[in-house]
């Protein structure tokens, strides 16, 4: 990690930790809700943008997490074993799905994923005994840190950011891993990141499976946010939602999540006076981004920046067949 | 006996509606690669274009159908050609998929917000008659609906295989390049494909809605089904979307009925897995296809 | 200097007297978008005509009502962020959801901050949960079924009956009431159908209940899905009795579902059609005032606005846990109280007792068959 981007970094979580103070609750929880949409956006800019595979159950994966920690913290156990146990079942459950998308390319994993999430909902639903049916699970408590609880709204906010900056570590510590150059390499062209000795087959699987593990840790943190959760929440319409999240701010960035989860979840709060036409007018603008920059926002960005740049720094990785 | 006999009637009308939708969802993956998530709300929106017309601004109700027809063509083949998939055509299939899946919600919230959120009675052509077959009873709309349907697509089919434009068009489909280097003019025949896509969605919506009343959200439903009938059936046939649709309107009301009506989804669901796994080109498929 | 100094007091008085003319805010968070907004953008408007009534007529001791709505967009977790912000931005006392699902869950965050809370839902869940903050404007599925149980059994002589309904957290509160209703009156399940939200093809659902062998059918759906579901039942001539609450007799599903819905028997808490003059002339101001025709959830609305006030006026402040307090166990009777439509007790849980009715479809109308006494 070079000191720029350390200090980038540094920067980035004061400001994080700076943003909740003087805030309303509900400012809190939105802000919340973000980072934890986030979280699951990377896990999918992990699959789509590095490994180029589209998965459509990033939402079935936040309620597997979710109610796994649910189930686990319900029946008196602390939230972290919880959540250790909502990664530990998404990543399995990514791996034994994932393994039938590698025979297939591209647009049929698209079509898998979206057929489990759709039965995943059925099962949340259906299997009352353990899941609570349509009624959901409801009064997860949150949890204690060695006397520090995280009840008010502030202090989860915190454990939040704190979830999200770790993740946000690991994530980058996979991009740039030998692991995190074989992605690429994958993405960029798999007929020679395969002649050249990477595994595809094995490293597609993981991109997948840990993709779908950051899905559970999100989910592990909407358990004790929201303290509610029923089926609804995950359906296949909320999975379209992330991975518009993802392709909006801008897949194979690493900003790209957390922006297009802002754009989401955060631009309605400044855009009430639109009312009911805001979710209309982002679908258009999607359209229009998706023309003039399918790299999405940060790819539009980079555009405009590279306009006055004397020496643009172009990303040799994102284009067609690089150098390995 | 008699409540087989009804489900499976009752199937295949559904079916072949279905199969209107997923016929034009293959149609223009062949054209176009594109996977249009929006189908569902393309099969959606003519109904409305045809209350819009009807009840709001007098129209007798066959003209009202006529300009909906018209307009359908207009807005879902060739508006939707010209402004959505051919600026971005050149980034490749993601960026489309995801722009049509923007283009669904935004067709969604259009009608929520200028037409109505609440469902809407909508006037069928046909008589309302039943008969009584075997036990089972059979509607005047479910034999219109089923012969309708079929029609459509063997009249398709007819017009792929018989005349010089269908022929062009499946040459386009199936190798742009050569095409091109015989004299077809590509650009003219992938927009005749998006305006029969248009037509069709226009064709079943005009013939659902009596029955599925007319909703904004109907299209979540719908879309999804098209799109599994299309991958089941296989997506590079037009049998096979035929095929795939009949199939998955008869498995959804079978498995409802003596399944579980819990899982009803989830069967064709299983279906759709099972397929990709045991024979990805789908049923009626050939592999060969396009190379993906 | 003088003139400065007059202009000066001037500015003081007229900022003292913007203080007087105070202003209380209630908010509404329904289902302004999304799948509910049939239910939640009428309940609104229902809101909507009592505000502006009252405010006309000098609002609540003395303030102006200013209502705020909040739109849910008929999603759970929404509902929850708008209820915490309903309470961050000062509100007073708090109207909705309409949806259950979405109740269940924004009303934990209103008791957590002692916010009274007025609710359309009618999911026997939510005044089971104890708590002490959230309160009916029409009566919860356990309350009303009974008296349907009775109409089922007597009236109809139907032993075996068949249940469809839909399995969402509404439909399954519904299912579930009935049970034990059924239970208690002897009648037996003898098809027992869940159906999907917004499923569209009922053809196999209609066949099943045609071979169960039941003399009644029981249905607990969502507008859309009922209309569909009569729809086909009728093109299959089930020819069975098809009994209902509330939703299935409602003006919406007869326009959707036309000559179909001819014949459906309904128990229903509030109609437009009541013979209650106080309620046919909240209908008849609604639909000139809004173009269409007030439902059951225009009613539950407008009559919740008129409880806050009438509540708020007898403690005489406005004093949130004093409202809830004084709410548990209250009588409001209409002829003191003409807001609230029909005399109205709540109970200590919030649940709320009134007279019913039973109504029947009769060309293309809810026609009253039945006034039922509060039970």
């Amino acid at each position: 990690m070079s000191i720029k981007t350390l200090l980038f970094a540094l920067i980035g979580i004061g400001l994080l930790i700076a943003a909740p103070m003087g805030q309303t609750n509900y400012i809190i929880y939105v802000l919340c809700s973000w980072l934890m949409f986030s979280i699951a956006a990377m896990g999918l800019n992990l699959t789509l943008g590095y490994a180029g595979q589209v998965s459509l159950a990033q939402a079935s994966f936040i309620g597997i997490g979710a109610y796994v920690t649910s189930l686990v913290t319900l029946a008196g156990y602390h939230w972290v074993l919880g959540g250790l146990a909502a990664i530990g079942a998404t990543f399995v459950i990514g791996l034994v799905l994932g393994y039938p998308a590698l025979r297939v390319q591209h647009h049929f994993l698209a079509f898998v994923t979206l057929a489990f999430n759709t039965i995943v909902f059925l099962v949340l639903r259906n299997e009352e005994e353990i899941t609570g049916g349509s009624f959901g699970l409801v009064g997860m408590p949150r949890p204690e840190f060695f006397g520090f609880k995280t009840m008010p709204q502030l202090h989860f906010y915190y454990l939040v950011l704190a979830l999200f900056v770790i993740a946000a570590f690991v994530f980058w510590w996979i991009v740039h891993s030998p692991w995190g150059r074989a992605f690429k390499a994958l993405r960029e062209n798999s007929i020679r990141a395969e002649s050249l000795g990477v595994d595809t087959r094995r490293i597609t699987l993981l991109a997948f499976a840990i993709g779908s593990a950051f899905a559970g840790l999100a989910g592990a943190i909407m358990a004790p946010l929201v303290q509610f959760i029923e089926p609804g929440s995950f359906s296949l319409i909320h999975s379209l939602k992330i991975l518009l999240m993802v392709v909006v701010g801008g897949a194979g960035f690493f900003f790209g999540p957390m922006l297009g989860a802002a754009v989401v979840i955060i631009l309605p709060e400044f855009l009430r006076f639109t009312e009911g036409y805001y979710l209309m007018i982002y679908a258009a603008l999607v359209i229009v981004l998706m023309v003039y920059s399918p790299q999405g926002l940060m790819g539009l960005g980079q555009k405009f920046l590279s306009l006055f740049r004397r020496k643009p720094e172009v990303r040799k990785d994102m284009e067609k067949g690089a150098q390995l | 006996m008699s409540e087989l006999l009804q489900i499976l009637i009752s199937g295949l009308s559904a079916g072949s509606i279905y199969a209107l939708a997923a016929v034009g969802f293959t149609l223009l993956w062949q054209a176009s690669q594109t996977i249009n998530f929006a189908q569902g709300e393309f099969v959606m929106l003519p109904a409305f274009l045809v209350l819009a017309l009807s009840v709001k601004l007098g129209l007798p109700l066959w003209l009202a159908i006529i300009f909906a027809i018209f307009l359908s063509v207009l807005i879902l083949g060739a508006l939707f050609k010209k402004l959505v998939v051919e600026p971005m055509i050149q980034h490749g299939t993601l960026p489309l998929v995801i722009a049509t899946i923007a283009l669904g919600l935004l067709l969604k919230e259009a009608v929520k917000e200028f037409y109505s959120p609440l469902g809407q009675p909508f006037p069928s052509l046909l008589p309302e008659g039943v008969m009584t077959v075997f036990g089972a009873a059979v509607s005047i709309p479910d034999i219109a609906n089923f012969v309708i349907a079929m029609g459509t697509i063997v009249g398709l089919q007819l017009f792929l295989g018989r005349t010089r434009t269908g022929r062009c068009m499946q040459a386009t489909a199936q190798n742009p390049q050569v095409a091109q280097i015989l004299g077809v003019d590509i650009k003219r025949m992938v927009l005749y494909t998006f305006l029969i896509n248009g037509a069709l969605a226009a064709i079943a919506s005009i013939l659902i809605t009596p029955i599925y009343l007319a909703k904004f959200s109907n299209g979540e439903v719908l879309g999804l089904v098209a799109f599994i009938a299309a991958i089941v059936g296989g997506f590079n046939q037009i049998r096979g979307a035929l095929v795939g649709g009949l199939l998955i309107g008869v498995i959804d009301n079978l498995s409802a009925a003596y399944i579980s009506a819990e899982y009803r989804q989830a069967v064709p669901m299983v279906l759709l897995i099972l397929i990709i796994m045991v024979r990805p080109q789908g049923l009626l498929g050939t592999s060969e296809g396009r190379a993906v | 200097m003088i003139r400065k100094l007059a202009m000066t007091t001037a500015a003081i008085a007229a900022l003292t007297a913007t203080a007087a003319s105070a202003q209380v805010r209630i908010a509404d968070v329904a289902e302004l978008s999304g799948a509910g907004a049939a239910a939640g953008a009428v309940w609104h408007d229902g809101i909507k005509m009592a505000v502006e009534e009252i405010n006309a007529d000098g609002g609540i001791l003395g303030e102006q009502i200013d209502l705020v709505a909040y739109d849910s967009q008929t999603d759970p977790q929404n509902s929850r962020a708008m209820v915490q912000k309903a309470i961050d931005e000062k509100t007073y006392v708090l109207m909705g959801t309409v949806y259950s699902s979405s109740t269940v869950v924004n009303m934990l965050v209103a008791m957590q901050n002692g916010m009274p809370q007025l609710t359309g839902s009618e999911s026997p869940t939510i005044t089971a949960k104890g708590n002490p903050y959230i309160f009916r404007t029409a009566f919860g599925a356990q309350k009303g079924l009974p008296k349907l149980g009775s109409y089922i059994k007597d009236d109809l002589g139907a032993q075996n009956v068949a249940v469809i309904w839909a399995n969402t957290e509404f439909g399954k509160g519904g299912h579930d009431a009935f049970e034990k209703v059924a239970e208690a009156a002897g009648i037996n399940i003898v098809a027992d159908i869940p159906t999907e939200q917004a499923q569209v093809d009922f053809a196999a659902d209609v066949a099943k209940l045609k071979s169960s062998g039941a003399d009644a059918v029981f249905s607990y759906m969502t507008e859309e899905e009922s209309a569909r579901f009569l729809i086909e039942a009728d093109k299959q001539s089930l020819g069975l009795p098809i009994v209902g609450d509330t939703v299935i007799a409602s003006q919406k599903v007869i326009d959707l579902a036309g000559g179909a819905a001819n014949g459906v028997a309904s128990h229903v808490g509030l109609t437009a059609e009541a013979p209650i003059p106080a309620i046919q002339d909240m209908a008849a101001k609604f639909e000139a005032k809004f173009g269409y025709g007030a439902d059951h959830n225009a009613i539950k609305g407008y009559l919740g606005v008129y409880t806050i006030k009438y509540v708020t006026e007898m403690i005489g402040s406005f004093d949130r846990q004093k409202f809830a307090d004084t709410m548990h166990g209250l009588c409001l009777d209409a002829a003191n109280h003409p807001g609230v439509l029909m005399d109205v007790c709540w109970d200590d849980t919030g649940e709320i007792s009134r007279e019913s009715f039973l109504v029947q479809v009769v060309d293309g109308k809810q026609q009253i068959t039945k006034t039922l006494p509060a039970n």
